[in-house]
């Protein structure tokens, strides 16, 4: 029982970052019709936008400190943060410490601006172009980004620690007399992927911006001849849809680090997702984040691996083939998607 | 000739006399000139700009004329290398089976994976082709080589080594690829003024088998299936009114273009008898799909063209180095020198990649149809004719 339990965890875990990308990938195939390719790079900027906090953070000056001495005899340097300058001591390293967390705030506007700019600046013009230059233009974006990220960043991957008081371990299902270890920063990732997507789902169905953007998902030319602006509104949704993907990969820095290609490694296994789940349904894209993410769990353990070796490195497919020669449409597809 | 019209036959020449000549053509530097690094006309390089030719010429059957966009190419290249390397292992260095059998065999796998596939198109395709190219990439990295059932070799790649079978090598045969006897590196070199051309038997074997691949593009698009599959690429849905089944021209075209891919793989294998996982991976799926748009989709000399130039930039951005760029830039006033380097810095050496991707997006915004439209383009201008034929050259449609 601990055992499954155990995995579970462990696909909730894989599945929310899958789930949070095929979520945002579906957000703007469904709103502007465009198939990108580059939405795994927003989740490897979001991850750098960690980095780049945390780097920001500890910018530090040096001092000399005549009392101490290094182990060659010289005064010995002591380097300081100016965080830790300004705010005190105490108070700087709590906020150095926090930098993962702090990084959504960091990481929201400049997710929002970069897809705003992508979009605008590059996807408007792909509207009309077939689907295969979308696909093209957004791959070479991604290609691109990558290699920026890697210019400034190097190739090896930087570590971005969680905060000490959520870097443990921690014991939970004592009371169902359960007794599963598991670190905590999963189970916070777990559950703000959880309230990203909560949010994500609720911001469309109860708020008056995200009827309109369901509509104009709905019909689009119906929503323009009633006078809406639905280019404008589609763009935000594609900066949002930019920002839970970057979100995803800021929380995901302490579970692996980051590293230049971890965008591309994570978007084919979520346009898997997506089409599994089907193709411009959102919750079929949640759905099916979580289910691949528990399977692959599932296939990792070591009874299945010494079963069938390497299942875990293909499961994901496997089902992806078995779901697309049963069910063409994915398991919530609806008819007429993608289908002219 | 060759049940070719004139103008296919005057093209299979113009390519077949580029070919041979290559090793001038591309050397037009001597070799001692500070200009030397831009020449081109060396076995390794001038091995690929054939070999890459053929992928590119075999990808463009299946997207040029159906326009179903494949990202997962390079899986049958990789699996057409690993099938040669085995021939080699088991047989011995003599590359005529190694290459049949990349053939046979990535064949086969084409047929596996487009039966699936292909019941999808449009973005679905290109989902499920680089799913299965990653699937692949990811068997051949790690789970095909386990030490029970080891396939591919892993991360080291496969290779031949001393204790394999080999069973019809003998001593009086070279110890590395071979075409009954001759050797792939055999190279002769001819010394000619400060000129030194190279002459690479591996080199030549690929040219002429790329004749042969383009030959039979040029029969394949200009035949009723060639036809057919373009109808394919411009209206499918209407092809499917008419009662027509597409499916199996479709795979067929898969079948043949990822045969091409196996060729490819197989060639590969046989100038450098190594083959590594990395060949699968989906930058080199993009690859082949950036030659063939670069050069022109649809079109049948652009996928050789755009394989070139994209291995010889490959290859020279690669080499310049910091110290290149001083080089060429010392004439500048010092600050300025300083300036020019660090804005070109981040796109060469190392930064191949970033200026690859920044090329493929170039291209596809503003050139679609690749450099033969472009090509078109500018000729049109200098005869002074109306830009409003520009409609009529090779564009890239998807099949949907």
């Amino acid at each position: 029982m601990d055992a499954i339990i155990l995995q579970i965890l462990n696909g909730l875990d894989k599945g929310s970052a899958y789930a949070l990308i095929a979520l945002g990938l579906t957000l703007i195939f469904g709103t502007l019709g465009v198939v990108n390719f580059a939405h795994g790079a927003l989740f490897m900027i979001g991850a750098f936008c960690s980095v780049t906090l945390s780097k920001l953070l500890n910018l530090s000056f040096e001092t000399v400190d005549p009392t101490q001495k290094d182990f060659l005899g010289n005064p010995l340097k002591v380097k300081t943060p100016y965080v830790q300058e300004w705010f005190g001591p105490e108070v700087g390293a709590a906020i150095i410490d926090w930098s993962v967390p702090l990084a959504i705030l960091f990481a929201i506007p400049i997710m929002l601006a970069v897809g705003y700019v992508m979009e605008r600046g590059l996807i408007k013009h792909f509207y009309k172009r077939p689907h295969a230059d979308q696909i093209l233009v957004t791959f070479g974006l991604a290609i691109v980004l990558q290699e920026i990220v890697k210019f400034y960043f190097g190739a090896n991957p930087i570590q971005t620690p969680a905060p000490d008081a959520l870097s443990g371990v921690a014991t939970i299902g004592g009371s169902f007399g359960l007794n599963i270890s598991y670190p905590v920063w999963r189970l916070v990732y777990i559950a703000f992927s959880g309230l990203l997507i909560f949010g994500a789902f609720a911001f469309l169905q109860f708020t008056t911006f995200g009827m309109v953007v369901r509509a104009g998902m709905a019909d689009r030319e119906t929503v323009q001849l009633l006078g809406i602006d639905i280019d404008r509104r589609f763009t935000i949704m594609f900066g949002i849809a930019a920002a839970i993907a970057g979100l995803a990969g800021v929380m995901y820095g302490p579970i692996n680090a980051p590293n230049y290609h971890m965008g591309m490694d994570f978007l084919v296994l979520s346009f898997v997702v997506v089409v599994v789940g089907g193709m411009g349904s959102l919750p079929g894209a949640v759905l099916a984040g979580f289910l691949l993410g528990i399977l692959e769990a599932f296939a990792s353990t070591t009874w299945a691996t010494t079963t069938i070796p390497g299942i875990n490195q293909i499961i994901i497919y496997l089902v992806a083939i078995i779901v697309l020669l049963t069910r063409p449409r994915g398991l919530m597809g609806k008819k007429g998607v993608m289908e002219d | 000739m060759f049940g070719l019209k004139n103008t296919d036959l005057r093209l299979l020449l113009i390519v077949f006399v580029l070919t041979m000549a290559a090793p001038f053509i591309l050397n037009p530097f001597p070799t001692e000139s500070g200009l030397a690094q831009f020449n081109a006309g060396y076995p390794d390089l001038m091995q690929k700009f054939v070999i890459f030719g053929i992928f590119a010429i075999g990808f463009n059957i299946l997207f040029g004329l159906t326009g179903y966009l494949s990202f997962g190419h390079a899986a049958f290249l990789g699996v057409g290398s690993y099938a040669c390397v085995w021939m080699f292992k088991l047989l011995g260095y003599n590359v005529v089976p190694g290459i049949l059998l990349s053939i046979v065999v990535s064949g086969l796998f084409a047929l596996l994976i487009g039966v699936i596939t292909l019941r999808r198109s449009g973005i679905y395709f290109s989902i499920l082709t680089l799913a299965f190219a990653q699937m692949s990439f990811a068997l051949a990295y790690s789970v095909l080589s386990n030490p029970k059932f080891n396939l591919t070799n892993g991360e080291t790649g496969l290779q031949v080594y001393a204790d394999d079978p080999q069973w019809f090598h003998s001593d009086r045969l070279p110890d590395l690829p071979h075409l009954f006897g001759l050797s792939m590196r055999a190279t002769h070199k001819m010394q000619l003024g400060a000129w030194e051309f190279q002459f690479n038997a591996g080199y030549y074997m690929c040219a002429v088998i790329m004749l042969v691949c383009f030959y039979l593009a040029i029969r394949i698009f200009r035949s009723p299936f060639g036809l057919m599959l373009r109808a394919v690429k411009s209206n499918q849905q209407r092809m499917n009114y008419t009662g027509l089944n597409s499916r199996p021209y479709t795979l067929a075209a898969f079948v043949i273009s990822g045969m091409y891919a196996g060729l490819a793989g197989g060639l590969l294998s046989a100038v450098d008898p190594l083959a590594g996982a990395e060949r699968m991976q989906w930058t080199a799926s993009g690859e082949v799909v950036l030659m063939t748009i670069l050069g022109g989709a649809g079109t049948l000399i652009g996928p050789v063209l755009g394989a070139g130039l994209i291995k010889y930039f490959e290859n020279i951005f690669s080499k310049i180095n910091e110290s290149v760029l001083h080089q060429w830039f010392g004439f500048l006033p010092d600050g300025l020198e300083d300036f020019v380097i660090t804005l070109i810095y981040p796109f060469v050496g190392k930064g191949w990649h970033l200026t690859l991707g920044l090329i493929f997006m170039l291209v596809v915004i503003f050139l679609p149809g690749g450099l033969i439209e472009g090509g078109q383009r500018i000729g049109r201008a200098l005869r002074g004719k109306k830009a409003s034929d520009a409609g009529k050259s090779a564009s890239t449609e998807p099949a949907e």
